[in-house]
């Protein structure tokens, strides 16, 4: 019951804004988000965003797939 | 496409593998609640690179499996009338009821629109002011801040035509159900990613202080799934029962404030029929007294009296991960993607679809 | 002419020829149809014909890259060019709701015409009929067709082979997704066209590089899954895909992510799966992408040595899960 997507904000307009998800634009609802910038990401569930995506935590996420591959280098 | 295509590496995921068989070689039974997971299992083959020890079973995260029939039959009563626009998400249309769907409805004439969000739901009645929308609210934690959201617009704009069947339901009190089952064995659980950005993880920390059971909160690319998984299983198997977040990208330990203030103020939380396991305490959502005058019950004066399904039909023992699709005698030869028995076969996450659509045959 | 069909144009009467001369006339213009017999008369020089049918109803009528009337031609010398044919001829009947607009049925012949030009065919028969309003959607097409099969030429679904490399060129799932966002009005902007196309001067350039070549089917309704499914079954053969190479536009991945669809069960309308051997497979793959319908030409799979008929998929995980026949029309959903 939870499919959702990643999506770039492009413009925002009081509680809506323009999300791109692979080169799709659409207005999605942000009345659930915060504190949001044009160019941050959010989770785009049924036409709203329900979270921001964390950027940050995004890349220790991938660090931490990266050293793996990089121990077995090693 | 950014923070989706990272997570589905090649090169990564099979380390990730390797890793994830390389843990343990204790039998252990893991569960995954969420039905989105269930299909990304499925999806990305993750069951055929999993360590033979390692039991995977489907839970009861699949919303239109847990709904009871007689809301879909009340979705056709409602179709029949006039001056109705049923609006649905796809994955009600196939649903079967007593005797027939929406998707049987809308071929007969019935005005059934699938929409892809609940807030079109807004211009949809404001382009049809002669006609009475009524949105199917179905869903768990992630959809139904949305549906509290639509109401509240629908107040703001005055507008008066717009409607709601509501079944939501909520996640904890369906687990807290399954562990206190005796018959049931789980060691762990893939803990709802989406569903946890909602409500957090803490609600999840009873498994834990209570019943020693582990629980890894897990998003749903495959590189997600596995990362879950790995925690999972090296907490199961160190004994250390605790609730973790491998999907810290996405959900914060306080979940979403903004979305529970909306769920707060449009909902009551009451008790809940799931289809197959039957009545739960305080499992889901109705509109309070604020926001009753949008419920389509209320609004069109329907008696609404529940029942639960299909006779002969294993959903309910395959919810709760007591058996397998595989073990139920109706699979595959009476029940079918097109002809569904139960409603796990018929809803594209359930577990019986799933297993259909890609496993059957698979060694 | 009136701005709207009316029952007087499908009555045979003075409207009818009016309709016929004025409009279908305007654009079909060739010395068979001129000759305004009962049936068209045709010499034509063959050892063995190929004939199909087909009939088109898609809604909405005019969508992102085409219409209906593109749609009818193109489907048709698609299904003979596939059969190892030279499309040649295609009758063209038409039935049209009362009330529809003249000047979008003009738009749809003149389509029609330019893509049966494109594709080297004549429309030499044709019908029109009128319903009551509510009777249709708008307008209905059917075109038959037929064409002179190539000596020597052998591409049936049942000739996969274990080894086969399967190629299709260009990206999946264009067709179906355009017409799913257009139908529903899920309010998604992005440049999502129909791939709708004449397919058979591509045919042609693989015919020529025939060596090795065993299937060659369109993909239409059911996408990839559909098709490679049939062949499975006829061929009796094992196909493996691999994830990880299936062409697929950023505007249907995104759409697909959103509302939960595979593209591996969304239509398309100008894409051919072939099966060739392995030793050939590298010199079709090149004569494909030197064509504009083949540029993004890609290897998506092959025919394995394993027992039985199936299609599965090698995930990007290193997983296997199946690609069964698809069952219904796809759905948006949201769990």
């Amino acid at each position: 019951m939870c499919l959702a997507v990643p999506g770039k904000v492009l413009s925002l307009d009081g509680d809506k804004g323009i999300v791109e998800i692979g080169n799709i634009k659409r207005e999605v609802f942000m009345h659930l988000i915060s504190d949001v910038s044009v160019n941050e990401y959010v989770l785009v569930h049924a036409g709203c965003a329900i979270e921001k995506v964390d950027e940050e935590e995004a890349k220790i996420t991938m660090d931490i797939f990266k050293e793996l591959i990089e121990n077995e280098v090693c | 496409m950014k923070f989706v295509d990272e997570f589905r590496n090649n090169e990564y995921s099979r380390k990730l593998v390797e890793k994830l068989n390389n843990i343990s070689k204790e039998k252990i039974n893991i569960m995954e609640v969420c039905g989105t997971h269930t299909m990304s299992i499925f999806r990305y083959g993750i069951r055929d690179v999993l360590p033979p020890n390692v039991n995977l079973i489907s839970g009861p995260g699949c919303p239109i499996c847990v709904t009871p029939q007689s809301y879909i039959d009340t979705t056709l009563t409602l179709s029949d009338k006039e001056d109705v626009i049923i609006a649905t998400f796809g994955d009600m249309m196939k649903v079967p009821g007593k005797k027939s769907s929406l998707s049987k409805k809308k071929s007969e004439g019935a005005d059934i629109r699938i929409v892809y969000s609940p807030m079109d739901c807004l211009e949809m009645a404001v382009q049809n002011p002669s006609k009475k929308v009524i949105l199917l609210s179905v869903g768990f934690e992630t959809t139904a801040p949305m549906t509290a959201v639509t109401a509240m617009e629908a107040k703001k704009r005055n507008i008066t035509n717009l409607f709601f069947f509501t079944a939501h339901k909520i996640v904890p009190p369906v687990m807290k159900a399954l562990v206190k089952d005796k018959d049931l064995k789980i060691d762990g659980f893939l803990l709802p990613g989406h569903v946890s950005a909602i409500i957090g993880t803490k609600p999840f920390e009873f498994l834990s202080k209570d019943y020693n059971i582990s629980g890894v909160v897990t998003g749903f690319e495959p590189l997600d799934i596995l990362q879950g998984l790995i925690t999972l299983v090296s907490l199961i198997s160190k004994k250390d029962y605790k609730i973790e977040n491998e999907y810290k990208r996405i959900v914060k330990a306080d979940g979403n404030s903004k979305a529970e203030i909306y769920l707060n103020k449009a909902f009551n939380i009451v008790d809940s029929s799931w289809r197959g396991i039957g009545r739960i305490h305080k499992s889901g959502l109705e509109f309070n007294n604020e926001y009753e005058d949008f419920d389509a019950l209320k609004h069109f004066k329907i008696n609404y009296e529940e029942y639960d399904g299909s006779p002969g039909c294993k959903c309910g023992e395959i919810l709760k991960g007591k058996i397998k699709p595989t073990d139920c005698k109706l699979f595959k030869k009476l029940c079918t993607p097109e002809n569904p028995v139960g409603s796990c076969m018929v809803s594209s996450e359930g577990t019986c679809a799933a297993y259909y659509r890609y496993y059957k045959d698979i060694t | 002419m009136s701005d709207t069909i009316t029952l007087s144009h499908g009555s045979g009467g003075i409207q009818t020829n009016k309709l016929i001369n004025e409009l279908f006339f305007k654009y079909f213009n060739n010395p068979i149809l001129d000759m305004m017999n009962d049936s068209a008369q045709i010499d034509i020089d063959f050892k063995k014909l190929a004939f199909t049918t087909d009939s088109f109803v898609v809604n909405p009528i005019f969508f992102c890259g085409g219409n209906i009337g593109k749609l009818a031609v193109c489907g048709t010398v698609n299904d003979l060019a596939v059969s190892g044919a030279k499309p040649l001829y295609l009758t063209s009947a038409f039935i049209i709701e009362e009330g529809f607009s003249i000047k979008k049925l003009e738009e749809i012949v003149k389509s029609m015409a330019e893509e049966a030009n494109k594709a080297g065919v004549k429309i030499v028969a044709g019908d029109t009929k009128v319903v009551e309003k509510g009777n249709v959607d708008g307008i209905f097409i059917n075109t038959s067709g037929i064409g002179s099969i190539y000596e020597n030429v052998n591409i049936n679904c049942a000739n996969a082979k274990a080894g086969d490399v399967v190629i299709i060129n260009g990206t999946l799932g264009d067709h179906g997704m355009t017409i799913m966002c257009e139908r529903n009005e899920l309010g998604f902007e992005g440049d999502l066209k129909s791939d709708c196309a004449c397919l058979n001067s591509l045919v042609d350039v693989m015919l020529e590089a025939y060596e090795g070549i065993h299937v060659i089917r369109d993909a239409t309704r059911g996408g990839v899954a559909a098709v490679l499914n049939e062949i499975s079954e006829f061929s009796n053969v094992t196909i493996a895909l691999e994830e990880n190479n299936l062409p697929l536009k950023e505007e249907v991945k995104g759409a697909a992510e959103m509302l939960g669809l595979d593209p591996l069960y969304v239509a398309n309308e100008g894409k051919i799966c072939v099966f060739v051997e392995e030793d050939y497979a590298e010199k079709v793959l090149n004569s494909m992408r030197k064509h504009p319908l083949g540029s993004e030409a890609a290897i998506i799979g092959k025919v394995t040595e394993e027992l039985g008929n199936k299609v599965y998929l090698n995930t990007v995980v290193g997983g296997k899960r199946l690609v069964d026949m698809p069952s219904g029309i796809q759905l948006p959903r949201i769990c």
